[in-house]
C-alpha cells in the first residue's frame, strides 16, 4: 500500500524521500513558491511555501513527507501570511512592474496576483542598487533580485560553472558574480546557460529579447501561476 | 603579501574549512582583506572567490576596505547603554577625532559599534583589534587616545585595560566543585560508558544553551547513527546580550568543560571535537590552547586517553562577530568555513552535522555539568531543581543591581530571591533569557527559573524604575535587525520593518492603527521565520506589549493615519541647498486633530 499524507483534508500519496512540495505537485496541488524549482536542491529561503504540518509551520519545499502528516495549505491564515511575505519582497527591492521588461512573465508578480496582493502594505525601502549591463548578452538588474539563489544553483548544478553567489548578511545581502572585476562580462556566463534564464523575476535578463513577446501575450497575462506551475512541473514531479 | 598568504594557507594545510581562521590572520595583519589576498586564497584553497567574498561580507569582524591599525569597537548592549555608553562613544569619537563608523584620515584608528561583547558586568566595554576592553571611562579613554596617538603596540598597553574579572558572587552545586583533572573520565571508564550515559539520563540534565533538549537523549541518538565518524562541538558563541557565564566557565573551569567534551566523545565514539569560541573572547584563546596542551601532556587528550585506547582531540575555532553562529546548524556551517546560515532541518546535527557527519552540539555549561554528573552520579543532580528542570542554572546577572556577576541557583528559585541576592531595588522589570527571552514586570517576581516557567540560557538583566521600556525594546529590536543572517524573507525584511515601525511609534509619528500593525508584523516574523533568531526576534515587543499596552498607545498621535513617508523630512536636503528654514519651507502632510 502506498503511503499518504493529507493536504487540506485530501489524501495525497507520496514516495519515500519526497518533500511535501513534491508530493503535492505530483498530486496536482499547488503550493505557492519562489525559491523552489524542481530541478534543483531546495533552498527553503523565501518561505512562501510555508504550510502547517500537524500544527507546526514547515517549509513544504524542504520538509519530507511522512506518514500521518495533516498538512494545511490553502487556508485564509496562510494566504494572508504569504501575501505579507510577498509584500516584503516587493518593498525590499525596487520593483516597478509597469516599466519592467519581465512584466507578465515574472513569478514574483504572478504570485502576488495569485495571492490577491493589492498594495505594498509596508513602507518601501528604496534601496540603492546597481545594474550590471557589462555583458554583451546577459544583464543583471540588482533592483529586482529576491535572493532565491536559483541562478546560483543553476550555474553550479546545471551549467557546471560558478558564476553567482549571494554575499553579505541580513538586509545587506546581495548577488555577486565570479570575476575579479565584479562584472558579469568577465565571468564565463553564456546566454545559453540555464542560470541566465532561470531568474523568477526580472533581475537576470537576456538582452535584445525584451519585447519579442508583447505585453498582453505573456505567460501570466492569461493564466494564473498555479495552473502554469502545475502544468510545467507536474509530470517531472510525478514520475 | 604573496608569501604571507602562501605561508598562511600552508599552515592551514590548504583546508577551506579553515577559512575563518585564515581570514582572521589576514584581517589582523592588513586591517582588512585585500582583493589580492582573496584572489590568491581562491587559487590556494581551490575555492571560488565568491565564496571567500561572501564569508568576508557575512562576519562583522572582516572588512573589504581598510580599517584602522587600531580598530576600536564599543559594545552596544543595553547594559553598556545603561552605564553611559552613548556619551562615552561621543567622547571617544571627539578625542580620537574620528566619527563613529569611520576610519580616521591617517588610517591609524577606526571606531564603530558592535553587538554585546559579553562584559555586561564590567562595562562599558569594547574591543581593540579584537581584545576586550572593560570598565571604560573618561580616564581610560584619555589613556587609550594617548596610546593610539603614540602608536604603541597593543602588547605595550597597560594590562589593567584588558583585565576581565570573573565576578563569581554566588557559587552553587557546580561552581563550588573543584574536580581533579581526569577524574570524570576515570569515573566514566570505571563505571562503564553505557552506565555513565544512563547516569546522565537519570540526572535529567537538559541543554543549557536555551532550548533545553535532554542531553543524554542527544548523545544516545548520535551514538546510534550508522556513520562512525562523529564529532563533538562545544558551543561557546555566547552572543545573547546579557550572557557572560560561558566566558567565566571557560576562564576558570575550562578543564571541566573539556572533560565533559571528552566524556561525550567516549560515549558517542568521536575522535574530533571543536570549541567554537566567539571572536569577542579572543582574550581566552591562548589560555585555552595552553590548557588543551596540558591535557595532552597528562594523557587526557590525544591518542590512547587514560590508556583506554580512546583517541580524541579538541580544536579551538574562533568566530568573527555573528550572533547567528550560536544557532547550532549555523555554527556548524561556520566551522566548515562558510557563512553562518542555519540549515534546513531535518536532518538534525545528530545525524548530519559537521561535514554531514553525526555531531553533538552542546553548550559550555552542559558539558561542565555532564562532567560533574559523571563523577557524582545522576541522583546527585536530579535531587535538586524542579520536576522538569533538574539541577542548577548558572546566571549572568547585570543591569541595575549592586552586585552584577555570576550566580548559581537550583531550578525553581523565584525571581524575587535572585533580585534580593544581587542587590536590586526599585525594580521595574527583568529581562529573562536576553532579548530573545521574556520581559517580566514587577508583579511577576514570584515566578520561577525553570523550563516550565521562565527559561533562560543565563541572561538576567535588571531594570529599575528610572528606565524607559521603549528604549530597551528599541535597543533589542535594532540588535536583531543587525544580526539577522538574511537567509529567509520574514526575518531579513521583517526585522528591518519592525525596526522602522517601532522607530515610527517611538518618535511620535504613530497613529491609531500602528500598534495593531506592529503586533501583526511581530506575529508574522515569529511564526514564519526559518530559525530561532527570527522566531524570537519580536519577543521584546510582544512581551512588553502584552504587559504595557498603554505605553505603546500613549505614543500614538490622535489622528487616524500617519503615512510611513515623512514628507517634511524629505525636504531637508532641499532646505539645506536653498539655505532656507522658514515656515514656507516646511510641509505638514496631515493636520493634527486638536
Ligand atoms: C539565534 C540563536 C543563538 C544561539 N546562541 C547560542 C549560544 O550562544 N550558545 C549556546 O549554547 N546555544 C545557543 N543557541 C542554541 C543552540 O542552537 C543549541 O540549541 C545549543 O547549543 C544546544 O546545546 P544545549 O543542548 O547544551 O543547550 C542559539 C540558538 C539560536 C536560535
Ligand atoms: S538574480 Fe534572480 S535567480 Fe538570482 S538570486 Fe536574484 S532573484 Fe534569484
Ligand atoms: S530567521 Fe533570521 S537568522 Fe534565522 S535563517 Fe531566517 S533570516 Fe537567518
Ligand atoms: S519555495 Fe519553499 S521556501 Fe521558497
Amino acid at each position: 500500500m502506498s503511503k499518504s499524507i493529507t493536504i487540506d483534508g485530501n489524501t495525497v500519496p507520496f514516495e519515500e524521500g519526497q518533500t511535501i512540495m513534491e508530493a503535492a505537485t505530483a498530486a496536482g496541488v499547488y503550493i505557492p513558491h519562489l525559491c523552489h524549482h524542481l530541478e534543483f536542491a531546495p533552498h527553503g529561503s523565501c518561505k512562501l511555501c510555508n504550510v502547517k504540518v500537524n500544527g507546526r509551520v514547515c517549509s513544504a519545499c524542504t520538509f519530507p513527507a511522512m506518514e500521518g502528516q495533516e498538512v494545511l495549505n490553502n487556508t485564509q491564515e496562510l494566504t494572508d501570511d504569504r501575501q505579507k511575505i510577498t509584500q516584503m519582497l516587493f518593498v525590499e527591492g525596487n520593483h516597478f512592474c509597469p516599466s519592467c521588461e519581465k512584466t507578465g512573465n515574472c513569478q514574483l508578480q504572478a504570485v502576488a496576483y495569485h495571492l490577491n496582493m493589492l498594495d505594498d502594505h509596508y513602507p518601501l525601502f528604496f534601496p540603492t542598487r546597481k545594474v550590471d549591463a557589462s555583458h554583451a548578452e546577459v544583464m543583471i538588474d540588482h533592483n529586482r533580485c529576491i535572493f532565491c539563489t536559483l541562478c546560483v544553483r543553476a550555474s553550479q548544478q546545471k551549467d557546471g560553472k560558478d558564476v553567482f553567489a549571494i554575499s553579505g548578511r541580513g538586509l545587506k545581502k546581495h548577488l555577486i558574480v565570479n570575476a575579479q572585476s565584479g562584472l558579469l562580462k568577465d565571468t564565463d556566463i553564456e546566454a545559453t546557460d540555464q542560470a541566465a534564464h532561470i531568474c523568477p523575476t526580472g533581475a537576470i535578463l537576456i538582452k535584445h529579447t525584451a519585447y519579442q513577446v508583447p505585453i498582453g501575450e505573456r505567460i501570466y497575462d492569461h493564466k494564473q501561476i498555479d495552473q502554469v506551475s502545475l502544468e510545467k512541473e507536474h509530470d517531472q514531479h510525478g514520475k | 603579501m604573496t608569501k604571507f598568504i602562501q605561508d598562511l594557507a600552508e599552515t592551514h594545510r590548504y583546508q577551506s574549512t579553515h577559512l575563518l581562521d585564515i581570514l582572521r590572520s589576514i584581517q589582523t595583519h592588513y586591517h582588512y582583506i585585500p582583493e589580492a589576498a582573496i584572489e590568491q586564497l581562491a587559487e590556494l584553497l581551490k575555492t571560488p572567490r565568491t565564496q571567500i567574498i561572501s564569508v568576508v561580507e557575512f562576519y562583522s569582524f572582516f572588512h573589504l576596505s581598510p580599517h584602522g591599525e587600531y580598530e576600536i569597537l564599543i559594545s552596544d548592549s543595553i547594559t553598556d547603554h545603561m552605564l553611559g555608553k552613548k556619551s562615552l562613544i561621543d567622547y571617544l569619537s571627539k578625542k580620537l577625532n574620528v566619527a563613529v563608523g569611520e576610519v580616521r584620515q591617517d588610517g591609524v584608528v577606526s571606531l564603530d559599534n558592535t553587538s554585546c561583547t559579553g562584559m555586561c558586568d564590567q562595562g562599558p566595554a569594547g574591543l581593540v583589534n579584537g581584545h576586550a576592553l572593560t570598565h571604560l571611562d573618561h580616564q581610560r579613554i584619555d589613556l587609550i587616545t594617548d596610546l593610539i596617538n603614540q602608536q604603541k603596540p597593543l602588547n605595550e598597553w597597560p594590562d589593567n585595560l584588558f583585565l576581565v574579572e570573573d565576578n563569581i558572587i554566588k557559587p552553587g552545586l557546580l561552581l563550588n566543585q573543584s574536580i581533579n583533572q581526569g577524574s570524570a573520565l576515570q569515573a566514566t571508564f570505571k563505571r562503564g560508558l553505557k552506565e555513565t550515559l544512563s547516569e546522565l539520563e537519570q540526572s535529567g540534565l537538559r541543554g543549557r544553551g536555551g532550548a533545553g533538549f535532554k542531553t543524554a537523549t542527544k548523545w544516545k541518538f548520535c551514538s546510534e547513527e550508522p556513520e562512525t565518524l562523529r564529532y563533538v562541538v562545544c558551543n561557546a558563541d555566547e552572543g545573547e546580550p546579557g550572557t557572560f557565564k560561558d566566558r567565566v566557565l571557560l576562564n576558570t573551569y575550562a578543564h571541566q568543560v573539556f572533560e565533559g567534551m571528552t566524556l561525550c566523545a567516549a560515549i558517542i565514539e568521536a575522535q574530533q571535537g571543536f570549541l567554537y569560541l566567539r571572536g569577542e573572547y579572543l582574550h581566552l584563546y591562548e589560555k585555552l590552547q595552553g590548557i588543551l596542551e596540558e591535557r595532552r601532556q597528562a594523557g587526557l587528550l590525544g591518542n590512547n586517553i587514560l590508556k583506554q585506547g580512546m583517541n580524541f582531540d579538541i580544536e579551538i575555532c574562533l568566530g568573527a562577530g555573528a550572533y547567528i553562529c550560536g544557532e547550532e546548524s549555523a555554527l556548524i556551517e561556520s566551522l566548515e568555513g562558510k557563512m553562518g546560515i542555519p540549515r534546513n532541518r531535518p536532518p538534525y546535527p545528530v545525524t548530519q552535522g559537521y561535514l554531514d557527519k553525526p555531531t553533538v552540539v552542546n553548550n559550555v555549561e552542559t558539558f561542565m555539568a555532564a562532567a560533574s554528573i559523571a563523577i557524582n552520579g545522576g541522583a546527585w543532580f536530579a535531587n535538586i531543581g524542579t520536576e522538569k528542570s533538574k539541577g542548577t542554572k548558572i546566571l549572568s546577572i547585570c543591569g541595575d543591581c549592586a552586585r552584577p556577576g555570576i550566580y548559581e541557583y537550583p531550578f525553581g528559585t523565584s525571581i524575587q530571591t535572585v533580585l534580593d541576592d544581587c542587590g536590586a531595588s526599585d525594580v521595574l522589570g527583568v529581562q529573562i533569557g536576553g532579548p530573545s527571552g521574556t520581559f517580566i514586570a514587577n508583579h511577576e517576581f514570584k515566578r520561577q527559573l525553570a523550563f516550565e516557567d521562565l527559561a533562560t540560557g543565563g541572561s538576567f538583566i535588571v531594570f529599575d524604575n528610572s528606565r524607559n521600556i521603549l528604549e530597551i525594546v528599541n535597543n533589542f529590536i535594532h540588535f536583531f535587525a543587525h544580526e539577522s543572517c538574511g537567509f529567509c524573507t520574514p526575518c531579513r525584511v521583517g526585522t528591518s520593518l519592525l525596526k522602522k515601525q517601532l522607530d515610527k511609534i517611538i518618535e511620535g509619528h504613530g497613529s491609531a492603527g500602528d500598534v495593531v500593525a506592529l503586533e501583526e508584523l511581530c506575529q508574522l516574523i515569529k511564526t514564519q521565520s526559518h530559525c530561532g533568531l527570527g522566531q524570537t526576534a519580536a519577543n521584546p515587543v510582544l512581551t512588553t506589549l502584552e504587559r504595557y499596552p498603554e505605553l505603546y498607545q500613549s505614543q500614538l498621535k490622535k489622528i487616524s493615519y500617519e503615512p510611513g513617508f515623512d514628507l517634511d523630512g524629505a525636504l531637508e536636503t532641499a532646505r539645506r541647498l536653498a539655505k532656507r528654514n522658514d515656515a514656507g519651507a516646511h510641509l505638514a502632510q496631515v493636520e493634527e486633530e486638536s
